[in-house]
């Protein structure tokens, strides 16, 4: 088992090298020069160059990938071009609200999709089943900064049940402990904040579980339909057990693998934020910040965030990897 | 003058905000328009912008975010009066110049204390002058952009146009020029001028980005990038009564709808950047008020003189004369804009009055291509910007508006659009034959627009005379009322300018537009401005 983690970690070498060469080489291809977007159109050639030159991009291309690659190697991500922050600390807040609403999404998503697939794999060919996979299909196809901006009119404008954008109220200051404002508010023994934070996570949640509901409802569908023609399950069934039991206790832990891989995968997706939900909602996440790097032409950031992006991603499918054992005993790590 | 790539790609927000004197109705919007109930809560303000601030020191900010905001916790000497094109006082309580034009007195307000509670006086503003204009100076860290291509260069360089500063008294300084420069008021004006507490710099060692400390009615609190900036009242600013509100925080929304939900929800009580397709459903909506800042920007269409055919002035005028720009105003910009006719918006004081716009007229424009030797049109191409800009809210279809105006005379040109950086980049690179562009700047002093714009020595690359127009004529008349101190003689050499350039024709100025702002219809007194000063 550990010897299976080592190696797959030993994996991830290679590919955050790859993708270090891929991200190196896109984004000085792009034009537009990060010295020219900090001093602005009207500052001189001299000091532009002076700049280029305190910035390190005077130099050649492959003199700059090593220095970079250096740096890594040494566990410094470096520091913005912009604004002169250590990387590690300005992408922590932001990282840390990014995976909070992925984690809250994901949990929406998780327990509406698998109900919904689990309910439509029962009562296959039936108006529920039928309904579902509708609803499923809309739920991919629906464009999020719509829905997003839908919800807002409805929940916010009209009813004026849930707050229309942001983290917390902008007029409470939260003192952060672990970034992860729900933890922070308790942590802090502030119910009311607590309340505020849970009440502006809502309708982002939502707006970011669409998809990843939708994909995980028609996995379950799937693979429970596979797992329900399986003689065991019609044993159980002749031992007089109650469907629920049945569908929840025997077919969705066999059929559960399949799904867990969609999970992983979309919380990877998730985690590397959202741009446009975060955009409309408000929500100071790693996408925007990534964004705004790029817009920025600030190469560090863009380059070490992507790079720890990369590395969540590969780390949350190592983990839904390990957890299959669990779901199928039959897999062992050798 | 004002300038800064960033000022190009964040004018989404030309204006400044005089929120000193707003009051609102503290955190629960109250359904009565007009008057709020005293909830006896303190009275928050929040705004919501359209982008975050970049840097909190006055000196080296060029985004109108960051001077937005920092309008709100720094002074300067001078400044211009509520939505109006007029100076008036604000740090300096009076101010002569000398006969020549060469030296400028200024007498400095008494009793005035900085934030940190040290006092503002005539060796505070010696010293921020000082860190500002010597690159030797050890507080001198960052590029300082704006005062180098306000004042020609820093203190070594031969360009600049400023001697030296000089302390008379404890509340006098004298600021001694080179040659007389008619803009030194206005320039002083704008936020970048703003002076900083001499103890906050020495304690921070010059890095004043996150700690800014002035002598506003504002006093900063917080910045969570990305997110929201909090300022607080200071109780000991020096008008009394003000200002009004207890907190004033601007909480980052990027999306313009989701950021006008939040306002109509109460989540916020003002925001900037309103879409202007928006304007009318804000006019109609009884619990929102809508903000028209008077217009001191420019739209126009640059042509490459240096390529053929657009080095020939008569195609030029047919192209100036192909263009219906009232059409375009009707269907893109919602009646928030007036035609341009030069540069100049009408409400600046230089704007030549009496200069009457090209006719649409198509027969004569044909004419004129004929007898610049294109009697069939020629083909050419339109760049586009991929981005609303104040001045361009739909820049794609208003290519299309324009492409089919040049159609009409024989002009077949391809719209061409790229990423945003590229796009100013490769246009200052003078890559384009035509394009699209516009400019907001930070003062109404006309050099703002004409010099930057049409001035000679801004044609090379990296240019911001995008037409790269070089008229010699024109050159000396826009040196000479640099220099000229007495305003209706300056406001002459303008106007001289403005007519040879309507005749050159080296671009079509199209639109100067009214960026417009939405508030809760409980926000009180409060002055949108097209310049960054903070005011009352």
């Amino acid at each position: 088992m550990l010897k299976y983690v080592l190696q797959r970690m030993g994996h991830l070498i290679p590919v955050l090298f790859g993708m270090s060469i891929i991200v190196f080489s896109i984004i000085h291809a792009i034009p537009g020069d990060p010295a020219e977007v900090i001093l602005g159109q009207r500052a001189d050639p001299e000091a532009i160059k002076t700049l280029r030159a305190q910035l390190g991009l005077d130099q050649p291309l492959h003199v700059q990938y090593f220095h970079f690659l250096e740096r890594i190697l040494q566990g410094d991500l470096g520091t913005s071009m912009v604004t002169k922050q250590p990387i590690v600390e300005e992408m922590v807040p932001y990282l840390a609200a990014t995976a909070e609403l992925a984690i809250f999404s994901m949990i929406i998503a998780v327990i509406f999709g698998v109900n919904l697939g689990i309910l439509s794999a029962w009562r296959r060919n039936t108006w529920l089943d039928n309904g579902a996979m509708a609803l499923a299909l809309v739920g991919v196809s629906m464009p999020i900064f719509w829905l997003g901006l839908v919800e807002q009119w409805l929940f916010s404008v009209k009813l004026d049940w849930l707050p229309v954008l942001g983290r917390a109220d902008v007029r409470d200051t939260i003192t952060p402990i672990t970034h992860f404002y729900l933890i922070d508010t308790l942590l802090a023994g502030n119910t009311g904040q607590f309340w505020s934070v849970l009440k502006h996570i809502i309708l982002p949640g939502i707006a970011l579980a669409t998809i990843p509901t939708a994909i995980i409802a028609r996995m379950t569908r799937a693979s429970m339909l596979e797992v329900l023609k399986h003689e065991y399950i019609r044993t159980a069934r002749a031992k007089g057990l109650h469907d629920f039991f049945v569908v929840y206790k025997h077919a969705l832990k066999n059929a559960f693998a399949p799904v867990l891989t969609v999970i992983g995968l979309q919380l990877g997706t998730l985690l590397g934020g959202a741009v446009l939900t975060e955009t409309i909602f408000g929500w100071p996440g790693v996408g925007l910040y990534l964004f705004n790097a790029i817009g920025a032409r600030d190469y560090a950031v863009i380059q070490s965030g992507i790079l720890v992006l990369a590395t969540i991603y590969i780390v949350v499918n190592l983990i839904v990897d390990l957890l299959y054992a669990y779901f199928d005993p039959r897999i062992q790590y050798k | 003058m004002r300038k800064t790539a960033s000022k190009w790609t964040a004018a989404a927000l030309a204006f400044g905000l005089l929120l000193a004197g707003c009051s609102s109705g503290g955190n629960t919007p109250s359904g009565a328009a007009g008057e709020k109930a005293d909830t006896g809560k303190p009275k928050d303000f929040v705004m919501g912008i359209a982008a975050d601030a970049v840097t909190l020191d006055p000196s080296l900010q060029s985004d109108l975010v960051s001077i937005t905001i920092t309008s709100e916790i720094y002074e300067t000497l001078v400044r211009y009066k509520a939505g109006s094109s007029e100076l008036e006082s604000d740090l300096a309580t009076s101010w002569e110049a000398s006969p020549d034009g060469l030296s400028w007195t200024f007498h400095l307000a008494k009793d005035v204390k900085f934030h940190d509670g040290t006092p503002f006086n005539a060796d505070a503003f010696i010293f921020n002058f000082e860190r500002w204009w010597d690159e030797k100076n050890p507080y001198h860290k960052g590029d300082f952009s704006p005062f180098q291509a306000d004042f020609g260069g820093f203190k070594d360089s031969e360009t600049c146009v400023v001697k030296d500063v000089q302390k008379i008294d404890d509340d006098t300084v004298q600021i001694n020029l080179k040659q007389p420069f008619s803009p030194l008021l206005a320039i002083l004006s704008q936020t970048e001028y703003g002076i900083a507490s001499p103890e906050a710099i020495k304690k921070h060692n010059g890095d004043i980005l996150k700690t800014p400390v002035g002598t506003g009615a504002f006093k900063f609190v917080s910045w969570t990038p990305g997110d929201k900036i909090v300022l607080e009242k200071n109780q000991d600013y020096r008008q009394p009564g003000m200002p009004k509100l207890d907190k004033l925080i601007f909480q980052v929304i990027k999306d313009n709808t989701a950021r006008l939900n939040a306002l109509r929800a109460g989540q916020i009580d003002l925001m900037d950047g309103l879409s202007p397709s928006d304007a009318a459903s804000v006019k109609s909506d009884a619990k929102l008020q809508l903000y028209e800042t008077p217009s001191n920007n420019v739209g126009y269409l640059a042509m490459n003189n240096l390529k053929p055919p657009f080095d020939n002035p008569k195609v030029r005028q047919a192209i100036n004369m192909a263009i219906d720009k009232q059409a375009l105003i009707d269907a893109y910009y919602y009646g928030l804009a007036e035609p341009a006719v030069t540069v100049l918006p009408s409400k600046n004081w230089a704007f030549h009055t009496d200069l009457n716009d090209y006719e649409v007229n198509v027969e004569k424009a044909k004419e004129l291509l004929k007898e610049a030797g294109y009697p069939n049109g020629f083909s050419t191409e339109l760049w586009a910007m991929p981005v609303a800009r104040p001045y361009m809210p739909q820049p794609e279809q208003i290519a299309t508006v324009l492409q089919a105006d040049l159609k009409k005379i024989g002009i077949d040109a391809k719209i061409v659009t790229m990423d945003w950086a590229t796009y100013t980049q490769k246009m200052k690179n003078g890559e384009h034959t035509m394009g699209l562009m516009g400019w907001a700047p930070g003062t109404w002093d006309p050099s703002n627009l004409l010099y930057t714009l049409l001035h000679s020595s801004n044609a090379k690359p990296p240019a911001l005379n995008l037409s790269f127009y070089k008229n010699p004529q024109v050159d000396t008349l826009l040196e000479n009322a640099l220099k000229e101190t007495d305003q209706t003689k300056a406001a002459e050499l303008y106007k001289q300018a403005q007519q040879i350039i309507h005749d050159d024709a080296p671009m079509v100025p199209l639109v100067h537009t009214k960026p417009v702002l939405a508030g809760a219809s409980y926000v009180k007194d409060f002055v949108p401005s097209p310049v960054g000063t903070p005011q009352f």
